[in-house]
């Protein structure tokens, strides 16, 4: 069963009930779900956590949803790796990668996802929809089509052909929106309006983000049941990191962890930083930006929840910090190459964000950290793919193996001379 | 009769112009204002529009064209 008990306003705190709404009627703020904390402290234990299934829903009793109705893919549980190659050439003596490319669709939007999908069967809806650059997109595709819903997914008309099928195949209703990306998003919010549809980010929204807080949870238990000094979190919308800070807290206030010092910091892309450029100019007005960088999935130019970011950032001693496109591909590579994960522009964007924190210090001597990798690198192949080596093309004997091999094995020596 | 919800983000040398005033007056809209922030360098605001929906399109349309950003009350739908 699930604890949640109602819908709350974050701006006015007027109550509503669980409801597929998303705005405070009164003062148009967002709504968050609210629990009944003291039935969830009696039904939650470290035991009956761990005794639970291998995927998110071991955490059925922190969420806002019926766990035995689940439209389960199996979203969750994925790897926490220690990554000592990659700390050693960032000078970070004890750092994690919590590796969510690990997940059914390849990105942490299972996990939002797999929640709205669940609570909009529950509600009775019949279509699942969502506006994505990619990743939402393949996984609403995916949980609809497991639950037997239908899905209309919308997509900006000059996506790559990668993220297209990553959706196609699961056979949703695939809308091309012709238009800027403002035009898409206005467009979806409309039609969100209009018609009788579970929008998993605009009325299933407070359902949806609560899927993110699973991510805390784990790396928490993961751990040994605690929580990290410092995150290292990618920042769209700021909900991901904001929940992930929730889900640690959570844990504390059930008795799940000890007290919760963790220092939440967040990265962007610098063609679309908001968040960051608040951070840096000492405000919580984030002024809206029009996104122009190659990490799309991080490409949000009006950040819902980048006011509470910046709260939570001041609030642990946190920092932001972003990376330029170069940056990123240079991060995709070195993660790659020093810890065989292959992670999407937003992973290379968190790795720059370790570097850059490192370099300036603002990572402490000591600190566990752990840095979320939050989508797989196959389905952002364009931006790598011009900066890697060629194969080595060879006849079908030893000579000519033998011969390219040392004309690249010098060629590279040269390289690294010069 | 048609409303719609938005934020509206205003930069440093929009703040003094009666923007909200001349869009419900020009297109025949009521504005209810239930949120708002300005400062001296930049402000947003967050209302409900009424009126006749072409006429909530023509004025949001002139509005952008203003310079304001304008953007539903959940900020981007769309997500990566």
């Amino acid at each position: 069963m699930s604890f949640a008990s109602a819908l709350r306003c974050r701006e006015c705190k007027r109550e509503y009930p669980l409801e597929p709404t998303y705005v405070c009627e009164f003062c148009f703020g967002p709504l968050e779900v609210v629990y009944d904390r003291d039935g969830m402290r009696e039904a939650v234990s470290r035991e009956s956590i761990e005794g639970g299934p291998t995927s998110m829903w071991r955490y059925a009793a922190l969420l806002p949803c019926d766990a035995e109705q689940a439209v389960d893919i199996q979203a969750g549980f994925t790897p926490l790796i220690k990554a000592d190659r990659l700390g050693k050439a960032l000078g970070i003596d004890d750092l994690y990668l919590k590796n969510d490319c690990a997940n059914p669709t390849w990105s942490f939007k299972d996990r939002v996802v797999t929640v709205a999908a669940t609570k909009a069967k529950e509600f009775g809806f019949e279509t699942l929809a969502c506006a994505s650059t990619g990743n939402l997109a393949n996984s609403v595709a995916a949980h609809a089509a497991s639950a037997g819903l239908d899905a209309i997914v919308f997509i900006p008309s000059d996506l790559e052909q990668g993220k297209i099928v990553g959706s196609a195949i699961y056979n949703p209703t695939l809308v091309a929106v012709n238009g800027n990306y403002d035009d898409v998003n206005r467009l979806c919010s409309e039609l969100a309006g209009k018609y009788p549809w579970a929008f998993v980010n605009v009325n299933m929204r407070p359902y949806y983000a609560e899927g993110s807080k699973t991510l805390g949870y784990e790396v928490a238990e993961q751990l040994g049941w605690r929580a990290p000094d410092h995150c290292v979190v990618p920042m769209a919308s700021g909900s991901l990191y904001v929940k992930i800070w929730k889900g640690l807290q959570e844990f504390a206030d059930l008795g799940l962890i000890g007290d919760v010092h963790t220092r939440m910091s967040g990265a962007q892309a610098l063609g679309c930083s908001p968040i960051v450029t608040a951070f840096e100019a000492g405000t919580k007005n984030v002024l809206p930006v029009r996104p122009s960088t190659i990490a799309k999935s991080l490409a949000i130019g009006n950040p819902a929840d980048g006011f509470y970011a910046l709260g939570v950032m001041e609030e642990t001693g946190g920092l932001a910090v972003s990376a330029t496109d170069d940056e990123i591909v240079e991060g995709i590579k070195l993660l790659a190459q020093t810890e065989g994960i292959f992670a999407e522009t937003a992973g290379g964007v968190v790795t720059t964000g370790l570097k850059k924190l490192a370099a300036a210090g603002g990572i402490r001597k000591g600190e566990l950290v752990v840095a979320f990798i939050t989508g797989a690198g196959l389905k952002t192949q364009e931006a790598v793919m011009d900066t890697l080596e060629p194969p080595l093309q060879v006849e079908p004997n030893i000579t000519a193996f033998e011969e390219a091999l040392g004309e690249r094995r010098a060629a590279n020596v040269q390289t690294a001379n010069a | 009769m048609a409303t719609r919800k938005v934020k509206l983000t205003f930069l440093q040398q929009l703040i003094t112009l009666p923007i909200i005033y001349e869009l419900g007056k020009e297109f025949n809209l009521v504005t209810n204002i239930r949120r708002a922030d300005v400062t001296q360098e930049h402000g947003w605001v967050v209302l409900e529009l009424e009126g006749d929906e072409e006429e909530i399109e023509r004025g949001l349309d002139w509005v952008a064209a203003k310079g304001v950003r304008v953007d539903p009350v959940t900020g981007d739908i769309v997500e990566g």
